[in-house]
Formats: structure tokens, sequence, C-alpha cells
């Protein structure tokens, strides 16, 4: 009963009763909705997600939409740091070229800057992974060579580079202080960035944003429970044992890289739809540092956790600025000598300390002590 | 001639800057493993308290003043948020450092505002000549600075009974820790050396333009700096620090006229460009020792 292999059909709808942790077979402990309780809470978050679309604001579900991109980027950058142990402060640069190469494809042929016109948005967002999944490739021979905080500060470097490179290459970005048009957004004549009948631009993106986070985040999920994601625990664990288990390092590096920046690129690309403009300026290391701010609130090497704590970073400055309201000593006033921006960027590196000294599994970590402590109430000793 | 001259003695003052701000690092990363990724914070933190300080006090007993507050500043942050992190692993130290970081910065940043303040500094932008070669004092004051701290530090380590178990620790931490070495003094002091000395590397990258709120990123120079040394090895510091340093000014020089097309301010990230260079070819750096795994 216990094998599931070529001889014997797969038992996946068998249940004992009565025990619902009970698995026969392999694939089945492996699915990923593997328990009744997870099928029915994802389906009502889907649900809800869904639904909040006609039940909050403009203004809010464009926040929303920007927290549902950035997951895509920090499910990214948590393949690479996360389940691959490559420390990467570099994650800026490959959103950079994901969402230039987004906007120089669909942008205006006759405009101020790089564009070829083509709005399809199946064309211009594959087009965006790959090409930060080629610089992701250029980038892993390094990464093959070097370990731990000599590769945190040689993409840190690359960060810089990336910067002064956009800066200075004005027919692509518009330049500092300038900056240029996102993408279009468009499908075979469907404009989403377009108010129609019944849904507004911003329920529009919003709506396509949770699509795409739903795919991105079931193929992350399928990557880290094959042969690959094995790979890269055990590359994270100890790189020299899994090299002797028979892993190719610079192989299964590479492909962590790739597909890391293919992410990014997708997320790049998707980021600046929502505003619709974006400066070379945004691509500098405190973006770098708050995708990994992200992974670590959320929870380092989950796909949930990501998710998290994108949404949690990119909530945070709408929140601190709301707190002000309440707050007589705080100002939205930038000369004052305690203002909300400071109080932001406090709160940031106060809750990066935090969680790290504190609960280091992040977000999802608090979350599974919730679980556990529920799971067997009520004999929680 | 002249214009390359005065280019290199730029960048050998600049660069022993660098240098010190490197020595910090390297000298924490020998003895607890981490990259202290709030350096800049703590330049910052000490070139701010200059410049607050330069009223009442005069410019080099605020200098005395605010290089000890920093110091103890340090020690502090040490204590309290990376002590309890002994023993996990060092990304987690690192990326908590970072977060030291971007609290403390914007704490400073309070202090500063939104105008350019000044420390001060007897120097101002006055030149003097040598033999036709126009340098500017306070490159000069930069370098001698520099030499005098690099040798009471080496002076310390190798005479001191601290700086041997500075240098015990460096080698074996628990080897020292049973030949009654205090490695927890040595972790605290490691940090206190490295603020104060980004304290003084503060002042003299304030000492141009005085102080706004970006001037940290000049601190994150330091790190192509120890990559290129080598991140264990202090003279593999120095050595990269003023290579960075004649680079930059170098760059600054001559790239308008043979490479216009690297755009401007390239000299900004051209220590960067070096950096992968030097690691294409020595993925350990020009000093660093390369590292021994076993299973």
């Amino acid at each position: 009963m216990s094998t599931a292999g070529s001889t014997t059909p797969r038992r996946r709808t068998q249940r004992l009763p009565g025990r619902p942790d009970m698995f026969t077979s392999y694939a089945e402990n492996m699915r990923m909705l593997n328990t009744t309780p997870k099928r029915r809470s994802i389906a009502a978050l889907v649900v809800v997600a869904v639904a909040v679309t006609f039940v909050l604001d403009d203004p809010t579900l464009q926040i929303f939409a920007l927290g549902l991109a950035a997951s895509i980027g920090a499910i990214g950058l948590n393949l690479v740091t996360g389940y691959c142990g490559q420390v990467s402060l570099g994650h800026a640069f490959f959103l950079a070229i994901g969402a230039y190469t987004a906007a120089a494809l669909s942008g205006d042929p006759d405009g101020r800057t790089i564009g070829f016109g083509i709005t399809n948005i199946l064309i211009w967002l594959p087009a965006a992974g790959i090409v930060a999944g080629l610089a992701g490739i250029l980038v892993a021979p390094l990464a093959a060579r070097l370990r731990g905080l000599y590769l945190a500060i040689v993409t840190l470097g690359l960060v810089f580079l990336g910067e002064h490179i956009f800066k200075e290459w004005d027919e692509l970005t518009g330049g500092p202080q300038v900056g240029r048009e996102a993408a279009v957004p468009e499908l075979f004549g469907f404009a989403f960035d377009e108010s129609g009948d019944i849904l507004t631009g911003d329920q529009k993106i919003y709506l396509l944003m949770l699509v795409l986070l739903i795919i991105f985040a079931v193929a992350a999920r399928n990557l880290t429970r094959s042969k690959v994601g094995r790979a890269f625990h055990a590359i994270r664990d100890r790189d020299l044992a899994a090299s002797i288990m028979g892993v190719q390092l610079a192989k299964y590096k590479t492909i962590a890289f790739a597909v890391s920046s293919f992410y990014a690129g997708c997320a790049g690309a998707l980021l600046y739809i929502v505003t619709g403009f974006f400066d070379p300026t945004a691509f500098n290391l405190l973006l770098s540092v708050q995708y990994i701010a992200m992974i670590l609130i959320g929870g380092v090497a989950t796909i949930s956790g990501s998710i998290l704590g994108a949404m949690f970073i990119t909530l945070l400055p709408p929140i601190t600025r709301e707190l002000a309201q309440f707050l007589p000593l705080l100002t939205t006033d930038p000369s004052a000598s305690i203002n909300i921006f400071i109080v932001e960027g406090v709160l940031y590196g106060a809750l990066i300390i935090g969680f790290l000294l504190f609960e280091p599994r992040g977000l999802f970590g608090i979350w599974l002590r919730i679980r556990n402590y529920w799971k067997a109430w009520p004999f929680t000793y | 001639m002249t214009e390359l001259i005065s280019s290199l003695l730029r960048g050998v003052g600049t660069g022993s800057v660098y240098a010190l701000l490197a020595l910090g690092f390297v000298i924490i990363y020998k003895s607890t493993r981490v990259i202290n990724f709030a350096q800049p914070a703590l330049m910052l933190a000490g070139a701010v308290l200059v410049s607050y300080l330069v009223g009442p006090l005069g410019f080099f007993v605020a200098v005395a003043v605010a290089v000890a507050a920093t110091a103890m500043l340090a020690l502090g942050l040490e204590r309290s948020v990376v002590r309890p992190m002994i023993g996990k692993p060092v990304f987690i130290i690192a990326i908590i450092t970072i977060g030291i970081d971007i609290a403390l910065r914007n704490v400073v940043n309070g202090f500063i505002g939104t105008d350019v303040r000044q420390v001060g500094s007897p120097w101002g932008l006055q030149s003097v000549r040598f033999a036709g070669v126009s340098v500017q004092e306070r490159h000069i004051a930069m370098l001698l600075t520099a030499l005098v701290i690099i040798t009471v530090l080496f002076l310390f380590f190798k005479y001191s009974r601290l700086g041997l178990a500075m240098r015990a620790t460096a080698f074996d931490q628990e080897t020292a820790l049973s030949q009654g070495v205090s490695v927890s003094t040595v972790f605290a002091l490691s940090w206190a050396i490295a603020g104060g000395m980004a304290a003084v590397a503060g002042v003299f990258v304030a000492s141009n333009a005085g102080i706004d709120q970006q001037i940290w990123i000049v601190a994150l120079k330091a790190l192509p700096a120890i990559i290129i040394g080598g991140l264990e090895s202090l003279e593999g510091a120095i050595i990269g620090g003023i290579t960075v340093g004649v680079v930059e000014s170098l760059v600054a020089t001559y790239q308008s006229d043979f490479a216009p097309w690297l755009g401007s301010n390239f000299s900004v990230v051209s220590p960067y460009v070096v950096m992968l260079i030097v690691l294409m070819v020595r993925p350990y750096g020009l000093f660093g020792t390369k590292e021994v795994q076993r299973v």
C-alpha cells in the first residue's frame, strides 16, 4: 500500500476516516495543498482577494496592486537567497532591467525615449523576465566562485554600476528626475489601465496582478519541491556537502540566479504600470534592502512568507502616514526635525533588527506558532 | 605632468580616508567574521556630532569628543543588538547591521535636517604648492592623520596585551578563549575602534562640501577597498583604500578626455569596476587568505 510505484496505481483520494494527516502515498504527501483546511483556506483567501476589488477605493487598490507586484519580486529573491542561500543585494539591478525592457518594448515609437510599440503583455512580460534572467546568468559565474559576504558585496557593486548606467542612458531611461513612462498593459486590444463600463483601471490592474501573482507563486512553489528545489536546499545548508552528494554547484547556482532574476524582471516590469511612470534613481541600494527586508520579515524560504513580507513592507509607508494624523508629534513636513519619513526609516531598521532577534522565521513563523497553538488547543502544554 | 601628479596626490589623500574606513570594516571582520554595514551610519554620526560641538569646543576638542562618543555608540550597538546573535549565521548578523544602519542613519538625518552642516575644519579649501604642483591642505591632513592612526594601530596590535588578544581571537576564537582571552571584550573593542575611525573619516569626508544626507554613500566605497585587499588583511585594507582613491581620482581627471562615452560621474562607480576585475582574477582579493574548507 505504501509504495506508489509503476505497478500500484496512485491512490490520491483514499483517506482513512478520522485521520486527516495520514498520507498513504508519497505523491499525496507532496501535494501542494495536502490537507482539507489548507485547500479551504486558500480558496477563501482567493475569494477575499477578488472580493476586495469591489470593496476598497481606487487609491487603496493601487497600493495593494503594488504589493502584489512586489510579492513576485520577493518570491524571486527568496528563491536565490532563502532557498539557495546565495545572498544577493543586487535585486534592484534585475528589477531595473525588467522594468526598462518592458517599458522600451511597449513604449511609444515616436516618443522621447526608446520604444518599439509592442504593447501586448504576453510579449513584454516574458521578454522582461528573459532579459533579466540572462543578466542573472551573466552574474552567476561570479556567484559560483564567491561565497557568503563576498557575494553580497559584489552584488551590491552591481546595484551601483546599474544605477550609473541607467542614470546616464538618457535615451532609454529619460535621465534622473525626468524618468519615462512605464510599460503599457494591453492584451489583444483590452487595455488594463483604462477604466471601462464595469471596472475602473485600478481594479483591472489589481486583478491582473492578483492572477499573475498566483501563477508565479504556484510555479515557484512547484520549483522548490522538485529536484532543483532540493538541490537549492542542499547548497544552502552546506555547499561542499552538496557537491560531494553530486549536486553540480555551478549549474544549480546559475539556475537559482536565472530564475530569481526572471522573477525580478517580471516584477520590475509590473511594478511601475500601477503608477505609470518611473525614474532611474528608484533602483538604488535602498530598494535592494527593502526586498531583503521583505523576505526576512515575511519568512526566509517560504513562498507565502514572501507575499506576506512584500505586502507588509508596501503597506508600511501608507500606514505610518496615517499614523501622523493621530500623533501630534509627527508631521509630514520634511523640514521638521521629527518628520514622518524619519520615523518610517527608523521603523524599517527596527523591524529588520526586531524580527531577526526575536522571530527569525518572520511573519510566517508567527503564523506557524498561532496555528500550532490552536492545533493542540486546549492542551497547549 | 603636474596634472597627473596633483591628481595622484588627491587620490592618495581621499584614499587614506577610504583606508581608515576599510580598516574599520576589516578589524570587525577579523574578530567577529561579520561585515559591519552600519559603518556609514557611524561615520555620519561622528561627522554630525563634530558639526554640533565645533562651535562651543573648537575643532580639535570637538573631534576628540566625537570620536570617543561614536566609539561608545558603536560599543553600545555591539553590546545590545549584535552580541545576542553570536553563533547565528554571519549573513543574518550582516543584515542586522544593515538594519542598524538604516535606523541610525535616519535618526542622524533628523539632526542634519535639509540644510548642509559644516564641520568647520581649519583646512578649508586652501592649497599649498610644492615644486609647481598644487595640493589641497586637507588632502595632506588626511594622509598624515591616516598615517598616525595606522601606525598607532599597528603598534597597538603588535605590543599591547589587548592587541595580542585581538590577534589571537582573529586567528582562532576557541583557542583564544581557552587561553583566557576575553573574546567578548575583543568584540566590543573592535567595534569601538571601528566606530572611532569611522568618525575621523567622517570629519574628513565632510571637510570638503559639508554634511548632507547623501555623504554616507562615501563610506560604502570602503567595500570595494576591502574586497580588493582581501577581507582579512589589514595591509590589504590600506592598499585597497589607497587604490580606490587613486583610481577614482585618475578616472575623474582623465575619463572625460579618453572615454567620454562612459558618462559623467563614472569616477564614482569606477572602484566597483576595479573590484569586479580583481575578483575575476583573485576571488579572495589581493592579500586575502584562501579559505580552506573541511567537510
